[in-house]
């Protein structure tokens, strides 16, 4: 076998382990501690408390942590490489911010209520419309630059979160309250359905984008390159376009804004195995779901008995992150 | 002769800005063609339409007598590669950037680059020289040496005709020669077709079999490098004054510029 391959194999195997681990490390911490030695017995055993907090707390935001952060994390690297830009992420495009208003609009109006699935149609909704926004003023400002990008980006987010502002002073008290708990992010969902669309959506996610890992190679070179080399780019752009969305959609309506994981984790995982998507893909997907995890053990458990939301735990990590590869991104980072 | 890539009442370009007017013009197998002109005479719009990338307006263009535009885009990919000026590549190493001129031959959603794919890459780089820079870094890379490997990405492909754009441009002469005598000897060995854009009116006598000079998004002259090479159609086109004289050695026609100054003394 090819030795590249081959250090790709060890490269996602490594990361298997560590997702193993970062989810034993999660059903064993918090409160109420669960000895991993211990896991066999106390899962035969339905009628025990530490049961009880496996199977209706830690599994269920186990499962959301790794659907939510590989879907965020997946979705960061497929527009990273639509982009070819680093820094592009579904937080500093303001499709985050596009989802959450979306999924407020549907609890204002009260369109939650129809369906366990209208929150995740509603975000899914916001996030591609934001997509599609900033993806044609980009292009109608000159090309995809980094600056503007990330100004419409930003200025995408300002308008959603205005629009927020303006629903949550005209909706009711449980509604604000409701709409507060997206904005800050969070795994804790009673819903099984729900977690089971994060979980499942963003393996499918990860499934079909792995159909477009050679595109994205391709489109490393840049758009018409890539089309020299026989890539249908336009209609792969906008089916990656569509995943991404989804990804987004889904996990900001089931967790809320949960900033930087698709910026951090593709850059860590560029920065160890290299730019080809082909491993890209598999070891984000991996890396995100290993960071939340992390993140929402750190969050459950450092100020025990109370929950710090995750998004202060990723937005602090992913921020000083996000400043290191700005200023090293004219010096020495490429994308491609 | 049956012509291996004809171009025939072709228009193509930018409707209300520039368009290339009937485009006419045919390439025996193996041979280089250069196309000269002065900026803005439409030799990048002339390349734009035949990879594709513009849509032709009317007219037709037929490689080894297929229709180019019955091509799918994979196909036009295994017929035709383009090696552009500026080779912007980042952390990818000259393995797998050349490992890239596969994509075309890889079946839909194939991940992985099968023992063929890595001979053929391996050959090509060999061929260009390549071959001992393939764990470096593209952005790692001499100008000239980012110019082989794009060419050995190209090769790989394994395209009937190979489209240049400015090939020696940024470089400096010995990396000029290098990269036209490899031109050459691919045009030789392999019998690639070679069209390329070229500024240098010396190199693309020397090295072009025959010329194709642009004015103002039609063809002024085509033929061979000493018919087109004239001072009349030189000084016309790209209003400058120029002497032409034979080079000794080669037979082949040699511009040479004359400054503002001289002229004035004369």
């Amino acid at each position: 076998m090819n030795s590249k391959y081959l250090k790709w194999i060890l490269f996602l195997a490594a990361l298997l382990v560590l997702l193993l681990v970062s989810v034993l490390l999660s059903l064993s911490a918090g409160e109420i501690k669960v000895s991993l030695m211990q896991l066999p017995q106390i899962l035969s055993d339905k009628g025990s408390i530490e049961y009880t907090v496996l199977a209706k707390i830690r599994i269920p935001r186990i499962l959301m942590a790794i659907g939510v952060g590989g879907a965020l994390s997946l979705s960061g690297v497929v527009l990273q490489g639509i982009y070819r830009n680093p820094l592009v992420e579904p937080y500093t495009l303001g499709i985050s911010g596009g989802a959450a208003l979306g999924v407020a609009i549907a609890i204002v109006f009260g369109l939650n209520t129809l369906s366990f699935f209208s929150l995740p149609a509603f975000g899914f909704l916001g996030a591609l419309v934001t997509l599609i926004v900033v993806y044609l003023l980009s292009i109608k400002r000159g090309g995809l630059s980094i600056n503007s990008m990330l100004l419409i980006g930003v200025m995408v987010s300002f308008v959603s979160s205005s629009a927020m502002m303006f629903l949550m002073s005209i909706s009711t008290a449980e509604n604000l309250h409701n709409i507060v708990f997206w904005v800050m992010g969070s795994l804790d969902e009673s819903n099984n359905s729900l977690i089971a669309i994060a979980f499942y959506s963003s393996l499918a996610g990860l499934v079909i984008s792995y159909f477009f890992a050679q595109t994205l190679n391709a489109l490393r070179l840049g758009e018409v390159k890539a089309r020299h080399l026989g890539i249908n780019t336009g209609v792969a752009i906008k089916l990656l376009f569509f995943v991404a969305s989804l990804l987004t959609g889904i996990a900001v309506s089931v967790a809320g804004v949960i900033g930087f994981v698709g910026l951090v984790i593709p850059h860590l995982i560029r920065l160890i195995i290299g730019n080809d998507y082909r491993v890209l893909l598999a070891g984000s997907f991996m890396g995100g779901a290993i960071f939340l995890i992390l993140s929402d053990t750190i969050a459950r458990t450092i100020i025990s008995p109370n929950e710090l939301p995750i998004g202060v735990i990723t937005g602090f990590i992913g921020g000083l992150v996000f400043i290191i590869v700005l200023s090293r991104s004219k010096s020495h980072f490429k994308l491609n | 002769m049956e012509q291996f890539f004809q171009i025939s009442n072709f228009s193509c370009g930018y409707p209300g800005k520039f368009i290339l007017q009937d485009i006419d013009f045919s390439v025996a197998k193996g041979d280089i063609v250069g196309i000269i002109g002065p900026n803005g005479s439409g030799k990048t719009t002339l390349f734009r339409g035949i990879s594709g990338e513009l849509p032709p307006l009317k007219g037709k263009m037929e490689l080894k007598g297929l229709d180019t535009r019955k091509m799918n885009l994979k196909q036009r990919a295994q017929n035709i590669a383009i090696v552009t000026q500026n080779i912007e590549i980042g952390s990818m190493t000259v393995e797998e950037y050349v490992l890239m001129g596969r994509i075309p031959y890889h079946k839909q959603f194939q991940f992985f680059e099968t023992k063929e794919d890595f001979a053929i890459a391996e050959k090509y780089m060999k061929l260009t020289g390549v071959d001992k820079l393939k764990g470096k870094y593209m952005n790692a890379l001499s100008g000239g040496e980012q110019q082989l490997a794009g060419i050995a990405r190209a090769l790989t492909q394994e395209p009937d005709l190979l489209l240049l754009d400015e090939p020696t441009s940024h470089l400096d002469i010995t990396h000029q020669v290098q990269t036209l005598n490899l031109i050459r000897r691919l045009s030789c060995e392999l019998g690639l077709t070679v069209l390329m854009i070229i500024h240098d009116l010396n190199l693309a006598g020397e090295y072009c079999d025959s010329l194709i000079m642009m004015q103002e998004g039609h063809i002024r002259k085509k033929g061979l490098p000493v018919e087109v090479l004239n001072y009349a159609d030189i000084e016309a086109v790209y209003e400058t004054v120029v002497v032409v004289r034979t080079n000794p050695i080669s037979n082949k026609p040699v511009v040479f510029l004359v400054s503002e100054e001289v002229i004035k003394k004369s």
